[in-house]
C-alpha cells in the first residue's frame, strides 16, 4: 500500500480533530494552547501534503513554515496573556475565567 | 369756593384720622356754608350757575355732537340744604365723638361720615340730574356703611340690606325717568330742561305710545320713585325703621335730618315740570304714608322706632305739601323737621346712652337699652336732655312759637286749600292732616312722658343714670334753640310772611303744559279771571300757571286762620291724650290695647308691611331663587355632570383600550425581545470554551449547507 495523498489529509483531520477537543475539553489554558498549537499543525500537514502532491511549487511549504514562525509568536503572546490570566484569576482554569459575559 | 368744599370733604374722607380731623373741616364747611347762605340769601338775587364739560363724548350717533357737562348752581334752595346739612352734620360729629368712644372701628365711622356729607353736598349743589344720581347712590352707600355698622350682629346687616335692596327699587323708576328726560332733551342741566320744556314738547317724547303730555307726568312720577325709596315714602318706607339698628347719632343724621330729606329736596328741584297728576299722585302717597307711619308709631316701644315711624310720618307731611303745590311749606318743614328731628335723635341717643351705661354697671346684658318701657322719671337725672327733647317735642307736635307749628300749619293750610281747590279723591288729605297731626303729638308726648316722666319703671337702671357729657349736650341744646321760632320769621302766628317762606324759599313758577297742570279754576268761582283765560286758550302757558298757583297761594291764605286753630287744638287734643293715658291713668293703655287688640296688633306689626313683602316678594323671589336652584341642580347640573360622567366613561373605555391594546402591543414587543434575549442569554456565558463550540458547530453547519448544495 502506497501512502498517498488521502492519508495526510486523514492524518490532518485527525490532528485537526484531536485539537478541537483539546481546546473544548481541557480544564487548563495551557492544553487549550496546546490544541490550538495540534490544529496549526494539522493544517501544516494539509499544506505540506498539497505541495507534495499538488502542483510543482513549493507555495504549500512556504506557507507552513510561515505559519510555524507565526505559531512561534502566538505561543509567547498566548503564553504571556497565560500569566497574566492566573496573575488576575488566580486559576487557568478557562471556565472560571468568564468575565467576557455582560 | 365750593369745589374747596368738595375737595376738603375728599381729603377728609382719605385721612381716617377719627374726629380731629372730622370736626375742624366740618367746621370751616359750616362757616363756608353760612357765608354763602348769608351772602345769597341777602345780596345776589339770581341763582348762581357754574358749568364745566366733564367728559366729553364726541359725535354721539343719534344725538350729534354732545358733551356730558356738569356744574355747580346755588339758589335758595341749596344755600339752606348746605347750610342744614352742613350744621346737623357738624354737631352730629360732635355728638359722636362721645357716644362712639371706644367703638371699635371708629375712625371708619367718621370716614363713613365724612363721605356721607360729602355725598350729601354733592346732591344739594349739583346743576342736572346726572350728577344728582351719582351722588344719590353715593349716599345710599354711605347710608349701607354706617347702618351697618355693628355688622357682627345680624340686626344691622338684615337693616342695611333691606335699605339698600329697598333704595334700588326706587332707584330704578327714578334712572328711567332721567333717561326718558335725557332721550328727549339730550341734558341732564335743570334749567336747560326746564327751558325744553316751556318750549314745548316735542312728539317724539313719548313713553310706550302715550301722548307727550301723559309721558311728563310718567316722568315725574318716575323720579318721584327715586324720592320714595330715598325718602321712605309709602309702598318702600319699610326700610326706614330698620335702619335704626345703626349707630343712632347715624340715625339722627342720615335717618331723620338729611338723607331722607334728599327725596324731598329731589320732589323741590324738579317741581316745575311736575304736571297735575304727578302732583295728585305725589300728594296722595305723602298722605298715605303719613297716615301709616302715624298710626303705626302709636303703639311702638322702642324709643328709636318711635321716632323713626315718626320721621316716615313727617317726610310723608312733606311729600304731601309738595304734591298739593304748598312748596315753600314742604320745604320749610323740611328744614325745620331736620332741625327737631335731629334734636330728637340725638336727645334718644343720649337716654341710650346713659341706660347703656347704667346697664353696664350693673352687667346687665339683656335688658334693651332702647325699650322706653325700662325708662320713665329720667328728667330728673338728666335735665338738659330732658328739656332739650321737651323742646323739641313741643316743636314736632306743632304748638305755637315753635318751628315746626309754623311750617305744619302752613302744610295742612295748604293741603285744605288744595282739597277744596281740586275736589275728588284729594278732599280727604286735609283729613288725613289732621288726624296725622294728633296722632304725632299724641306719640310724641307717649313717648316724653313714658320716659322721662312717671315713675322710673327700673329703681336699679334709674340709680345709675347719668347726665351726658357735654359734647352730648351742647348738640342738643343748639338744635333744641333752633327749633323755636325766631330763626324763621318773625311772626309766630304768621309763617306765611315770614321771611323763611315769603322771600328764601319762593314757590317756583311751573312750567308744564297748560293742559297737564291742574285745574283749579273750574273748581272755585273766585277765580273767574284764570278761568276765562283758559278757555280764551292763551298760547303761552306761563301766566295761567302763575295765576292758578297764586290761586292756590291765596286760598291757603283764606284757610290759614282755620286751619291754625284746627291744628293747634288737634295738638292739645293728642298731647292731652297722651298725659291722659300714660300719666295719669296707667292702666288705660293696656286696657285700650286690649279691647281693640286687632287694631293694636295691626299697628305693634306695622301693619304688616313687613310680612306682606316677605309674603308677596321675599316669599315669590325666595320661590323664584329655589327654582333657579333646582333647575340649577337638576338640568344644568345634570347636563354638567352628564358631559362629566361620559367623558369619564369615555376616558374609561380609552384608558382600557390604552391598558390592554396600545401597552399589550408594546408589551408583547417587549416580552418577546426579552425572551429572545432570554434565549440568547444563556449562549452568552462568558466562557471561551463555550464560544468555540458554537463558532465550531456554526462552521460545520455552514460547511453542511455548502456541502449540501454542492451535492
Amino acid at each position: 500500500m502506497t501512502v498517498g495523498l488521502n492519508h495526510f489529509l486523514v492524518i490532518g483531520a485527525v490532528l485537526f480533530v484531536l485539537g478541537i477537543y483539546a481546546m473544548l475539553s481541557r480544564r487548563n489554558v495551557i492544553a487549550v494552547l496546546m490544541g490550538v498549537e495540534l490544529i496549526l499543525n494539522a493544517a501544516n500537514i494539509n499544506f505540506i501534503a498539497f505541495s507534495r502532491y499538488g502542483g510543482v511549487n513549493i507555495n504549500g511549504q512556504m506557507a507552513a513554515i510561515f505559519v510555524i514562525v507565526i505559531a512561534a509568536g502566538e505561543a509567547a503572546v498566548a503564553l504571556a496573556i497565560v500569566l497574566n490570566i492566573y496573575k488576575n484569576f488566580k486559576s487557568v482554569n478557562p471556565s472560571e475565567v468568564d468575565s467576557l459575559r455582560d | 369756593m365750593l369745589s374747596f368744599l368738595i375737595i376738603i370733604f375728599n381729603q377728609k374722607r382719605l385721612q381716617t384720622k377719627a374726629h380731629l380731623v372730622g370736626l375742624p373741616i366740618l367746621g370751616t364747611a359750616l362757616v363756608l356754608a353760612l357765608y354763602i347762605c348769608y351772602s345769597k340769601l341777602s345780596g345776589i338775587p339770581e341763582t348762581l350757575n357754574w358749568t364745566t364739560k366733564w367728559i366729553g363724548f364726541g359725535n354721539v350717533p343719534g344725538v350729534g355732537e354732545w358733551n356730558l357737562m356738569t356744574g355747580i348752581m346755588i339758589d335758595n334752595l341749596t344755600a339752606i340744604m348746605l347750610v342744614v346739612v352742613t350744621l346737623i352734620s357738624f354737631l352730629v360729629h360732635l355728638f359722636s365723638s362721645v357716644y362712639m368712644k371706644g367703638d371699635i372701628r371708629y375712625s371708619r365711622y367718621y370716614a363713613y361720615l365724612g363721605i356721607f356729607t360729602f355725598s350729601m353736598l354733592g346732591i344739594v349743589i349739583g346743576n342736572n340730574l346726572f350728577a344728582l344720581y351719582i351722588f344719590w347712590e353715593l349716599v345710599g352707600f354711605s347710608s349701607y356703611s354706617l347702618i351697618s355698622h355693628w355688622y357682627e350682629k345680624p340686626g344691622p346687616q338684615q337693616a342695611s340690606k333691606k335699605a339698600f335692596i329697598v333704595n334700588r327699587v326706587g332707584d330704578v323708576g327714578m334712572w328711567t325717568g332721567l333717561m326718558l328726560v335725557f332721550g328727549t332733551f339730550h341734558t341732564f342741566n335743570f334749567s336747560d330742561i326746564f327751558a325744553a320744556i316751556q318750549k314745548g314738547l316735542p312728539p317724539t317724547f313719548s313713553l310706550l305710545g302715550m301722548s307727550p303730555e301723559v309721558t311728563l307726568t310718567a316722568v315725574g312720577v318716575l323720579i318721584f320713585c327715586g324720592a320714595v325709596g330715598k325718602s321712605a315714602q309709602f309702598p318702600l318706607h319699610v326700610w326706614l325703621p330698620d335702619a335704626m339698628e345703626g349707630p343712632t347719632p347715624v340715625s339722627a343724621l342720615i335717618h331723620a335730618a338729611t338723607m331722607v330729606a334728599a327725596g324731598v329736596y329731589l320732589v323741590c328741584r324738579i317741581f316745575p315740570m311736575l304736571t297735575g297728576d304727578a302732583m295728585l299722585v305725589i300728594a296722595m302717597i305723602g298722605g298715605i304714608t303719613s297716615f301709616i307711619a302715624a298710626t303705626t308709631a302709636l303703639t311702638q316701644n322702642d324709643i328709636k322706632k318711635v321716632l323713626a315711624y315718626s320721621t316716615v310720618s313727617q317726610l310723608g307731611y312733606m311729600i304731601m305739601a309738595l304734591g298739593v303745590g304748598a312748596f315753600s311749606a314742604g320745604f320749610f318743614h323740611l328744614t325745620t323737621h331736620a332741625m327737631f328731628k335731629a334734636c330728637l335723635f340725638l336727645g334718644s341717643g343720649s337716654v341710650i346712652h346713659a341706660m347703656h351705661h347704667s346697664l353696664h354697671h350693673l352687667h346687665d346684658h339683656h335688658t334693651d337699652p332702647q325699650d322706653m318701657r325700662n325708662m320713665g322719671g329720667l328728667l330728673k337725672k338728666m335735665p338738659i336732655t330732658g328739656y332739650t327733647f321737651i323742646i323739641a317735642t313741643l316743636a314736632i307736635s306743632g304748638i305755637p312759637l315753635m318751628s315746626g307749628f309754623m311750617s305744619k300749619d302752613e302744610i295742612l293750610a295748604g293741603t285744605t286749600a288744595y282739597s277744596s281747590l281740586q275736589g275728588g279723591i284729594a278732599a280727604v288729605l286735609p283729613y288725613v292732616g289732621f288726624g296725622v297731626a294728633m296722632m304725632t303729638a299724641f306719640y310724641m308726648w307717649r313717648l316724653v312722658f313714658m320716659t322721662f316722666f312717671g315713675k322710673p319703671k327700673n329703681e336699679k337702671i334709674y340709680e345709675h343714670i347719668h347726665e351726658s357729657p357735654k359734647a352730648m349736650v351742647i348738640p342738643l341744646i343748639i338744635l333744641a334753640g333752633l327749633s323755636f321760632w325766631i330763626w324763621y320769621g318773625a311772626n309766630p302766628i304768621d309763617p306765611a310772611n315770614g321771611w323763611f317762606m315769603k322771600t328764601w324759599a319762593a314757590t317756583p313758577v311751573q312750567i308744564v303744559p297748560k293742559n297737564t297742570a291742574a285745574h283749579f279754576g273750574e273748581h272755585h268761582a273766585t277765580f273767574e279771571s284764570s278761568k276765562t283765560e283758559e278757555h280764551a286758550a292763551i298760547k303761552e302757558s306761563k301766566p295761567e300757571m302763575m295765576a292758578q298757583q297764586e290761586a292756590l297761594e291765596h286760598k291757603t291764605h283764606e284757610v290759614a286762620g282755620n286751619g291754625m286753630i284746627i291744628s293747634i287744638f288737634m295738638a292739645l287734643t293728642g298731647i292731652a291724650l297722651a298725659w291722659f293715658m300714660y300719666l295719669k291713668n296707667t292702666t288705660l293703655p293696656d286696657k285700650i290695647a286690649k279691647t281693640f287688640a286687632p287694631l293694636y296688633k295691626f299697628s305693634l306689626n306695622k301693619w304688616y308691611f313687613d310680612e306682606l313683602y316677605e309674603f308677596a316678594f321675599v316669599g315669590s323671589f325666595m320661590l323664584f331663587a329655589r327654582m333657579c336652584s333646582w333647575f340649577d341642580t337638576n338640568i344644568v347640573d345634570g347636563i354638567v355632570n352628564g358631559v362629566g360622567k361620559s367623558t369619564v366613561l369615555v376616558s374609561k373605555i380609552g384608558g382600557w383600550i390604552d391598558k390592554y391594546i396600545v401597552d399589550g402591543l408594546v408589551n408583547l414587543t417587549a416580552g418577546i425581545t426579552q425572551l429572545i434575549g432570554l434565549a440568547f442569554r444563556s449562549v452568552q456565558t462568558g466562557k471561551i470554551q463555550t464560544y468555540l463550540a458554537w463558532t465550531l458547530t456554526g462552521v460545520v453547519i455552514v460547511f453542511a449547507a455548502i456541502a449540501w448544495k454542492l451535492l
